[in-house]
C-alpha cells in the first residue's frame, strides 16, 4: 500500500516535471518574443514620434481641435499619444503572439481575432482624426463666412456644422469598429433626419430674409455691401 | 520654356503672323463686352498717336467670354471714336485675340500676355484693364515711354481717387508693401502697369504661377517680384481710377487678392525684407491731383457693427492668431461708443504684423487667417473715415504717410515674431 502511494507520487512528480520540461521552452520562447517585441515596439514608438514631430503633427492636431480635447482630459500631446498608442498596440501584438506560442487551447482564437480587429481599429482612428480635422476646418470656415457676410448667429451656424460633421464621423467610426451597427445607423438616420427637417422648416419659415440675403450674396455679388442711397466704397 | 505650356496653338498662330514687336499692350478679358470696345479704341489711338513708327501689337487674352468680347476687340477701330487728323499709322497695328486654356483667371491671362511679349521679343509692354473706361490715349504714352526709352523696367500708375476710395490700399496694402520691401509704390495692386521685355521674362520665371496665393493676387505679386529683383521702378499719374468690377466691392475677395499674396510673398523674400528698416521714394514721372473730395453717403455704422461682431464672434479664431495683449486691446476698443472709437495706427500695424507672422507659421488655414482680418479691417476703415471726414486731400495723404512711418518703425517686431516659436 505504502509502496503504491510512493510509486503514484513519484509518477505524478515525474509527469509534472516532464510537463514542466515540455512547457519551459515554450515559456522561454514567449518571454523572448515579449522581450524582443518590447524592444521593437519601443523602437517603433521612437521612430513614429520623430516622424510626427518632423511632420508637425501637433500643429495639425491643434488645427483639428484634437489638442484642446486632449488638454481638457489632461492627456499628453497628440504626438506623444499616437506614439504611445502605437507602442502598446505593437507590444500587445507581440505579447499575444508569445501567448499563442504557449499552445494553450482557446487562447489562439482570441489572438487571431485581435489581429483581424487591429487594421479596423487603425482605420477607425484615422476616420476619427480626419473627421475632427474636417469638423474644425468647416466650422471655422462657416464662422468666418457668417461674420464676413453679416449673418445672424455665426457661432450657432458654426456649431451646427461642427456637430453635423462630428455625428457623421462618429457613425463612420462605430461602423468601422463594428460596434452596434444597426443601432448606430438608426440613430444616425434619426438625428440627421431631425436636423435636416428642422433646418428646412427654420430656413423656409423663419429665415426668409436670411435666404434672400444668401441668394443675393451668391448671385448678385457687389450689391450686398450697400443699402439703397448709399455710395459704394471700393477697398481697392 | 514657359510659353510652350501656356500659349494655345491659335495664340501661337496669330503671334507668328505678327513676327516681332517693339511694343505690346495686353488686355486680359472675360465677359467685358460693355467696356472693352472703348478701351481698345483708346489704346489704338494712344499707340498710333505716340508710337507711330514702332511695331506695336494689342494682345487680348480672353477667358472664354460668352458676350462677344473677342469680336469687339478685333472689331474695335479708331474710326468710330477718333478723332484728330494727326493720327496715322506708319506700320500695321496688329490686334490679336485668342482664348487662353483653362478656367477664366487673371493670372492665366497675364501669364499669356507675358508669354506673348516674350515670344514677340517686345521691348516695352503694358497691361490695361478692360474696365478702365476713364482711359485716355496719353495713358499709353505715360506708361510705355519710360520703359521704351530704357530708363525704367516697371512703371506703376498713380490714380485720381476719392479720399475714401481704395481704403484697403491706403490702410494696409501700400503701407505694408512699403514697410516690407522699402519702396514707396503707391499702387502696388495696379490694373494698369508697364514693364520691360527683360522684366517680363523675369516674371515668367517666378513661382507666382504655381502657388495659389500668387495666382490669386498676380498684380501685387508682379510688383513685389519687380522690387525683389532689383529692377528700376517708376510711377506715373494716369487719371481717375474706374470701379466697374463687382468683385472690387467684395472685401474678402479683395483681401485674398492683396493681403493673401502680400503675406505669402514674405516667405521667399525673408532675407530681403528683414534686412532693411526704412523706405525709398520711387521716381514719379507725371503728377496730377490724386485726391478728390466730393461728398459721399457712407454707412459707417455698418462698418463698426461688423467690427464689433467680428471681435466678439471670432474670439476663438483671433486667439490662435493674435497675442493676448492685442486681443485685449481690441476687446477694449470694441466696448467704446461710436464717437469714442479709435483703431489707432500702432494697434492696427501691430495687428497686421501678428497676422503676417501667424500666416507664416500657418497656425490655422492660411485662407482663414486672411478672412479673419476682414472684420478688423472694417474697424480700421471706420476710424479712417471718421478721422478724415473733414480732411483735405493733403491732410489725408499726410495721415497715410504717418501710418506708413508707424509701420516702418514697428517692423522689427515682425522680424521678432517671425523668428519666435509662438
Amino acid at each position: 500500500m505504502r509502496e503504491m502511494i510512493v510509486n503514484e507520487l513519484t509518477q505524478a512528480t515525474q509527469e509534472l516535471i516532464r510537463e514542466f520540461a515540455r512547457f519551459l521552452p515554450r515559456l522561454l520562447v514567449m518571454l523572448i518574443v515579449v522581450l524582443v517585441g518590447w524592444m521593437i515596439a519601443y523602437l517603433l514608438k521612437w521612430i513614429l514620434r520623430s516622424i510626427l514631430r518632423l511632420a508637425k503633427f501637433d500643429k495639425l492636431s491643434e488645427g483639428a481641435g484634437a489638442t484642446q480635447l486632449l488638454n481638457k482630459a489632461a492627456l499628453p500631446s497628440s504626438t506623444e499619444l499616437v506614439s504611445r498608442f502605437a507602442f502598446w498596440i505593437a507590444w500587445l501584438g507581440f505579447v499575444l503572439l508569445g501567448v499563442s506560442a504557449l499552445g494553450i487551447l482557446g487562447l489562439e482564437e482570441y489572438v487571431t481575432r485581435f489581429f483581424v480587429f487591429l487594421p479596423r481599429l487603425v482605420v477607425a482612428l484615422f476616420f476619427l482624426f480626419f473627421g475632427l480635422l474636417a469638423a474644425s476646418f468647416f466650422s471655422r470656415a462657416a464662422l468666418l463666412w457668417a461674420v464676413n457676410t453679416d449673418m445672424p448667429s455665426p457661432r450657432l451656424l458654426s456649431s451646427a456644422v461642427r456637430i453635423m460633421i462630428t455625428i457623421f464621423t462618429a457613425s463612420a467610426v462605430f461602423e468601422e469598429l463594428g460596434l452596434a451597427d444597426s443601432t448606430m445607423l438608426l440613430a444616425f438616420a434619426i438625428v440627421m433626419g431631425a436636423i435636416m427637417l428642422g433646418l428646412a422648416i427654420a430656413f423656409g419659415i423663419g429665415g426668409q430674409h436670411l435666404a434672400r440675403r444668401f441668394l443675393e450674396s451668391r448671385f448678385a455679388p457687389g450689391k450686398k455691401e450697400t443699402k439703397e442711397g448709399e455710395d459704394e466704397l471700393s477697398p481697392l | 520654356m514657359p510659353e510652350e505650356s501656356i500659349l494655345t496653338d491659335e495664340f501661337l498662330r496669330q503671334l507668328i503672323n505678327v513676327g516681332e514687336a517693339d511694343i505690346l499692350v495686353g488686355v486680359p478679358t472675360y465677359n467685358n463686352a460693355a467696356t472693352v470696345g472703348q478701351v481698345v479704341q483708346t489704346i489704338r489711338a494712344g499707340l498710333l498717336k505716340y508710337f507711330p513708327r514702332e511695331r506695336a501689337v494689342i494682345v487680348n487674352a480672353d477667358g472664354g467670354s460668352r458676350d462677344q468680347t473677342p469680336d469687339l476687340v478685333r472689331g474695335a477701330s479708331i474710326n468710330d471714336a477718333q478723332v484728330s487728323s494727326d493720327i496715322h499709322a506708319l506700320r500695321t497695328l496688329h490686334c490679336i485675340s485668342a482664348e487662353y486654356p483653362g478656367e477664366p483667371a487673371t493670372s492665366t491671362a497675364l501669364r499669356t500676355i507675358l508669354a506673348s511679349a516674350d515670344l514677340l521679343r517686345a521691348s516695352a509692354c503694358a497691361v490695361v484693364s478692360p474696365e478702365s473706361t476713364t482711359i485716355e490715349p496719353d495713358w499709353i504714352e505715360r506708361l510705355l515711354r519710360p520703359v521704351y526709352q530704357g530708363k525704367f523696367d516697371f512703371v506703376t500708375p498713380l490714380y485720381r481717387r476719392h479720399k475714401f476710395d481704395g481704403l484697403l490700399i491706403r490702410n494696409l496694402v501700400y503701407p505694408m508693401t512699403r514697410a516690407f520691401y522699402g519702396k514707396r509704390v503707391k499702387e502696388p495692386y495696379a490694373s494698369e502697369f508697364a514693364f520691360s521685355g527683360q522684366l517680363g521674362s523675369h516674371f515668367l520665371g517666378q513661382e507666382i504661377w504655381v502657388h495659389e496665393a500668387g495666382r490669386t493676387g498676380t498684380e501685387i505679386s508682379l510688383t513685389i517680384a519687380a522690387i525683389a529683383g532689383g529692377f528700376r521702378l517708376a510711377q506715373t499719374f494716369l487719371g481717375t481710377k474706374p470701379h466697374l468690377d463687382a468683385r472690387s466691392a467684395d472685401l474678402v475677395a479683395a483681401m485674398r487678392q492683396t493681403v493673401g499674396a502680400l503675406f505669402w510673398s514674405l516667405e521667399p523674400n525673408f532675407q530681403l525684407w528683414s534686412s532693411h528698416a526704412d523706405s525709398q521714394a520711387v521716381p514719379t514721372l507725371a503728377t496730377g491731383e490724386e485726391v478728390t473730395l466730393e461728398p459721399l453717403r457712407i454707412n459707417r455704422k455698418r462698418l463698426l457693427g461688423m467690427f464689433h461682431s467680428g471681435v466678439a464672434e471670432l474670439e476663438p479664431v483671433l486667439k490662435q492668431i493674435l497675442s493676448a495683449t492685442t486681443i485685449s486691446e481690441l476687446q477694449g476698443i470694441a466696448t467704446l461708443e461710436e464717437d469714442e472709437f479709435s483703431y489707432g495706427d500702432e494697434l492696427w500695424a501691430r495687428t497686421v504684423y501678428e497676422f503676417a507672422a501667424s500666416y507664416h507659421k500657418s497656425v490655422i488655414s492660411r485662407d482663414h487667417i486672411v478672412q479673419a482680418l476682414a472684420p478688423l479691417y472694417r474697424g480700421r476703415a471706420f476710424t479712417f473715415l471718421v478721422e478724415n471726414r473733414e480732411s483735405s486731400g493733403e491732410e489725408v495723404e499726410q495721415n497715410v504717410e504717418t501710418f506708413c512711418l508707424t509701420c516702418e518703425r514697428l517692423k522689427p517686431s515682425l522680424v521678432e515674431l517671425w523668428n519666435g516659436k509662438k
